[in-house]
């Protein structure tokens, strides 16, 4: 058996950034939004680590990214993400802040999906995040999912282990933290990951260079999306506000400390 | 004027669960003409349950596949239900069925999804959470059907006496159906760690397994300190983004620490009444997954810690370990 997986990531402004909307006439955005450094989504990039991991376990697999964003961001996000594992880039130009709807994204990365040649659709299996860390919906690839006709669709994904009948072992989590298992025939799928099982790989310059040949001249094809769906109207966009007065306790002794913390556990 | 549709997968027992209860809540409080939408092994358990909530029908799909949480059939279901209901606005609790299956179903009926909503307002209008619980945005759609998924907390459960209904059959045309659930399968560590309904969030930071004063980690000290802390007050169980990777990778750390007692970040954002947080600086943007903790303290060495600038209510100064051994000891 060996797979065709395509997988969804949008890139995403680096965690560590402090993050300030602005409101325009064509509605909320980040301030500063083009100077902000960028990653590769983080739940994306597990459904990357593992798609790779597949591919490599099945000879004869291949991995395609399809990542929606502005060029520039696009080209530097993969000067990190190329070295970490095989795949070929399909770019959208277009926007990849939260402020989207998932009705136009899913539309725009189900077309570059069904765009992708030779890709079969028998062996197919779509991965993406259950969620983002820009809108968090987790809607876009259950979307994304329909418009390819796929109705066996996991979110929430841990495991996806493969048997030898050619169907697969799925893990997806719910609530109380705990999983469902759940066993699919087979491709096609689709698989919304949350974090995985796999560490994230080393950065692998050769990897890195072979992606590059192909993810140049792709940045440089990719052709503009227009996202706008059923664009939501936002009546406001603020950060949270709210500031604890916070009490820094230095003097008290551990025994005391113990004492209050358990005083203040058992009050209702 | 918009209709309403509550919408609502049952449980195992053929009841609604408290979540569902407050969807219902916020689609009673909307003050618009409601349907409710039942889809399940058995849904005339939690008609009755609701029968006295206002709605004019009684809606429902039910058979042993539809017992199973599963995309195929709850995307088919609900589509049915939604189409027999006709209703421009959908609502239903923001569990992981409705999760999984409502977006495809939204797409199906050419309307919209919001995921997430922590309140409805008039209008309507409902607020969610953008970049990962660093901003909140409130949002109008004209688009409908309009699905709303309210997160659990975030509402009163509606409340009333059980009654008789009579429940509409709605008939759904299944796709061949590929996929089998054949089970629920815990934490390969056998510690119940996770307990959404816990009133107490325990969050463990990485500084569990760094050196101590004595020059040496002490992970064995640290795994009896939070199990037994847990053991005794019920808390669920949270851990830094760092914490949880260290265990993912294989290190002897915290054996119990899976990727699914994440906060923040790439983890979950629970809510809970009380939160303590122990060998955690709380910095951005691990402090995301605490936004929605009402009471917090915490426990670190250094006085500098993140939680020390707003974050907490209180924060002690001084050494968790002796901290959690004394509080576990007065605990009994």
């Amino acid at each position: 058996m060996s797979y065709h997986i395509v997988v969804c990531g949008g890139i995403v402004p680096d965690p560590l950034q402090t993050l300030e909307p602005v409101m325009g006439p064509a509605g909320p955005s980040l301030k500063n939004e083009t100077m902000l450094p960028a990653v590769l989504d983080p739940w994306a990039a597990h459904a990357l680590f593992e798609a790779a991991n597949l591919a490599r376990n099945f000879a004869g697999s291949k991995v395609w990214l399809v990542s929606l964003g502005p060029k520039a961001k696009l080209q530097q996000v993969m000067m990190t993400v190329a070295q970490k594992a095989p795949f070929e880039l399909v770019p959208i130009d277009g926007p990849a802040g939260a402020f989207t709807d998932p009705v136009g994204v899913s539309g725009a990365l189900a077309a570059a999906i069904e765009s992708i040649a030779g890709l079969d659709r028998q062996r197919l299996l779509v991965f993406g995040g259950w969620e983002s860390a820009t809108r968090g919906a987790g809607a876009t690839m259950q979307m994304v999912g329909e418009r390819l006709g796929i109705v066996d669709q996991f979110q929430g994904v841990d495991s996806l282990a493969p048997r030898e009948d050619g169907s697969f072992e799925i893990l997806e989590r719910i609530e109380g933290g705990r999983h469902q298992v759940s066993v699919c025939a087979g491709p096609p799928a689709l698989v919304g990951w949350a974090t995985g099982s796999l560490p994230e790989p080393r950065n692998n310059p050769q990897v890195g260079m072979l992606n590059m040949r192909t993810i140049m001249p792709a940045l440089q094809k990719a052709r503009a999306a227009n996202v706008a769906g059923s664009a939501p109207q936002f009546l406001s966009v603020t950060l949270p506000r709210q500031q604890r007065s916070t009490k820094v306790v230095k003097d008290l002794s551990t025994d005391e400390i113990a004492r209050e913390i358990v005083a203040w556990i058992k009050e209702d | 004027m918009d209709t309403i549709l509550f919408l609502a997968f049952t449980e195992p027992d053929g009841s609604l669960a408290k979540p569902a209860l407050e969807a219902l809540g916020a689609a009673v409080a909307m003050g618009a003409p409601l349907t409710v939408g039942l889809i399940g092994a058995s849904v005339a358990g939690a008609a009755s349950q609701v029968a006295n909530c206002g709605a004019a029908r009684f809606l429902g799909v039910s058979g042993e596949e539809f017992g199973q949480s599963r995309y195929a059939t709850d995307a088919a279901a609900a589509e049915a239900v939604a189409r027999a209901a006709g209703a421009t606005i959908v609502i239903a609790a923001a569990s992981v069925r409705a999760n999984r299956a409502l977006p495809g179903v939204a797409h199906r009926l050419n309307g919209a999804i919001d995921t997430h909503v922590t309140a409805v307002a008039g209008g309507p209008s409902i607020a969610r959470w953008y970049y990962r619980q660093r901003m909140e945005a409130a949002v109008g759609r004209t688009a409908r059907p309009w699905f709303i998924l309210l997160e659990t907390g975030c509402h009163a459960a509606w409340s009333g006496s059980p009654g008789e209904v009579s429940v509409e059959s709605v008939a759904v045309a299944l796709p061949p159906l590929r996929t089998i659930v054949t089970g629920v399968r815990s934490p390969q560590s056998g510690v119940e760690t996770i307990r959404p309904d816990a009133r107490l969030l325990f969050v463990a930071g990485a500084g569990w397994t760094k050196k101590q004063a004595d020059g040496q980690p002490h992970p064995r000290e640290a795994t009896e300190l939070i199990l037994g802390f847990l053991n005794k007050t019920h808390a669920s169980l949270g851990g830094s983004k760092s914490l949880v990777d260290l265990s993912g990778e294989g290190e002897a750390v915290l054996p119990f620490m899976t990727h699914l007692n994440q906060i923040g970040q790439t983890g979950a954002s629970p809510r809970h009444p009380k939160g303590l947080s122990t060998c955690c600086h709380g910095e951005e943007p691990h402090v995301v997954g605490w936004r929605f903790v009402t009471e917090r303290r915490a426990v670190n060495l250094d006085p500098n810690c993140g939680w020390a600038r707003g974050k907490a209510d209180v924060v002690y100064v001084a050494d968790a370990f002796e901290v959690m051994r004394k509080v576990n000891a007065l605990l009994g």
